[in-house]
């Protein structure tokens, strides 16, 4: 299963139509998206407006592959379930977010983490025509992670 | 807990990717009593054994709801009396944090991992008001803060 997700925030009819008209394309019937406050839903699979947490995590435990907007939550929950994942950022002057942050997310982002990223839709396009090649996701550099809990237990132990 | 005497921490994150990284954070106040406050009822299946309290979702965009989340936090604040506010964002934590410091609690900000190339708008009000302000990048820590100890991943 192909789940797709744009987060529990705003639309971003750009990655559900470019993922729509491949399924179309390819009569793929095993495509599940959640599409946010969209006013024009997909024609070609199956969607819902909002999952709650719970129906999340159970869609991403299922999907063999995850589509997304380039949103932390959704990059987090792949790492976490090692499932492979591509992400399209949403773009400020196309109105899809408040500022480009998604943009700067994937461009910073460490490549060696083996997520997937689509600068727009022809990018994305061909990403999906090469889905069984994408690979897992790699562990979480614990050492930052370490650091980064060591010094805020630090912190809170310091408080008076 | 060896005799170290336990802290109230009040815990903030909007829904989705802020809450997931608070999530992430919180063996670094395991031992605490923590108080969780969010945008996403759902998120109490996360923290079984921990209070969870909900506010308003809001951005700059929405402004008369921003104040509404603020006075929600307002109350949960003075209710809660923190000895410690820990927010991964957005603008309910900042509230969060500025309400904190009104009364006397260690005020920490974590700016999320999304915010790559500049500190979030939230985070670089938080410089202001917090005790301690991370980035989770290298390259955006500075010596006046933000400071970066670390990230998520």
């Amino acid at each position: 299963m192909i789940l797709v997700t744009v987060g529990g925030q705003l639309p971003f009819d750009r990655l559900v139509h470019t993922v729509d008209e491949w399924a179309r394309e390819k009569q793929r019937e095993d495509v599940f998206a959640q599409i946010g406050n969209s006013s024009s839903p997909p024609q070609h699979i199956q969607w819902k407006y909002f999952l709650t947490p719970a129906e999340f995590q159970a869609k991403a435990r299922e999907a063999d592959v995850i589509i997304a907007h380039a949103g932390m939550g959704s990059i987090l929950t792949a790492l976490e379930l090692q499932k492979p994942i591509v992400v399209m950022p949403r773009r400020a002057h196309l109105r899809e977010h408040r500022n480009d942050h998604q943009w700067a997310t994937v461009n910073q982002l460490d490549k060696g983490l083996g997520v997937a990223v689509a600068a727009n839709e022809a990018e994305l396009a061909a990403l999906l025509d090469r889905l069984t090649e994408m690979k897992t996701p790699t562990q979480r550099r614990t050492e930052e992670y370490t650091r980064l809990l060591h010094f805020l237990s630090r912190a809170i132990d310091e408080t008076r | 807990m060896h005799g170290v005497e336990q802290k109230r921490v009040l815990a903030v994150a909007s829904g989705g990717g802020h809450w997931q990284q608070l999530m992430q954070l919180r063996p670094a106040f395991e031992g605490q009593i923590t108080t969780y406050v969010t945008t996403n009822p759902a998120y109490a299946a996360d923290v079984p054994g921990s209070e969870l309290y909900v506010v308003t979702d809001a951005n700059r965009s929405k402004p008369l709801r921003l104040l509404w989340s603020a006075s929600e936090m307002l109350v949960r604040v003075m209710r809660t009396r923190p000895k410690v506010v820990i927010s991964t964002g957005a603008a309910p934590g900042l509230f969060g944090i500025v309400f904190g410091r009104l009364v006397g609690a260690k005020t920490i900000w974590v700016d999320s991992i999304a915010n790559a190339e500049k500190m979030s708008l939230s985070g670089r009000i938080a410089l202001r008001f917090a005790d301690i302000v991370l980035t989770q990048w290298p390259h955006l820590a500075q010596v006046t803060g933000p400071l970066h100890h670390g990230s998520i991943l």
